[in-house]
């Protein structure tokens, strides 16, 4: 697995590349707190259009750092996800919490 | 039934290895030639149990994972077995959003994720010798195809 991270203001852009699964969530998870230490972080966007394959390990890391984002009154949208990860993600009733948005832009205006 | 086709593989207990159990178990199965999202659903199904036995059977440490696949014509039947901890109450386990490792960030979804994606999930375990997870499918798009013909 691969991560980039670009800013927009005070949102951090995550996009996740290749397959999240319980072996690679760790290192997504070190990845991402690395950057949510930065005082410069608010809102954090996971981009999820280069994510191959994804089990519920991917409920676990979003809902984890969504909990460290609402400590700073900050939000957490997804975006790009494909029908078989969205499926994942509302069986577990995250996207009541968290916003799946079809595109970077559409969610940067929801921040 | 007899399978048309039988796979089994045994490998270590390592979170890595999950990666590698459902891509050999959607190598086998695209034999049947389902569609890419009825080969999405094993994939994930599979990730799942085996990730339960590497988190929960063995609490990531060492052991031997088996996975056995059975082919039928239009269906599979897909077996995970470990001789890890096992699990006091499988009902339990198998609520939605139940953990035992919240501090893990687990979601709890492992179960759920393997009964919305397969028609059936039988699990088997008794605490102290291990936990047998199998799950069955029927390829819609195989078994559709067969009747029109």
């Amino acid at each position: 697995m691969q991560v980039k991270f670009t800013r927009k203001g005070a949102t951090l852009i995550v996009k996740i590349i290749g397959e999240l699964d319980h072996h690679s969530a760790d290192y997504l998870r070190q990845k991402v707190d690395g950057e949510l230490i930065k005082p410069s972080t608010r809102n954090v966007i996971f981009d999820f259009s280069s994510v191959s394959f994804m089990d519920s390990s991917g409920i676990g890391v979003i809902m984890g750092r969504l909990k460290t984002i609402q400590k700073l009154n900050g939000k957490i949208a997804i975006v790009n996800t494909r029908p078989q990860i969205k499926r994942i993600f509302e069986m577990s009733g995250l996207l009541k919490i968290v916003p799946a948005c079809e595109s970077i832009e559409s969610a940067i205006g929801m921040m | 039934m007899q399978p048309i086709n039988e796979m089994k593989i045994t490998f270590s207990s390592k979170s890595s290895n999950e990666a590698f159990a459902r891509v050999v178990s959607a190598a086998f199965v695209s034999q049947l030639d389902p569609t890419l999202e009825e080969l999405a659903d094993v994939k994930t199904s599979v990730s799942e149990a085996v990730t339960n036995a590497v988190i929960h059977g063995y609490e990531n440490g060492p052991g031997y994972i088996t996975m056995t696949c059975k082919l039928f014509p239009d269906s599979v039947e897909i077996t995970v077995e470990d001789q890890g901890k096992g699990i006091e109450d499988v009902e339990l386990a198998r609520q939605p959003l139940y953990t035992s490792k919240p501090e893990m960030e687990r979601s709890g979804m492992g179960f759920t994720v393997m009964e919305t994606f397969m028609d059936k999930v039988e699990v088997f375990s008794e605490p102290g010798k291990g936990t047998t997870v199998k799950l069955y499918k029927t390829f819609k798009s195989i078994r559709d195809k067969d009747k029109e013909e």
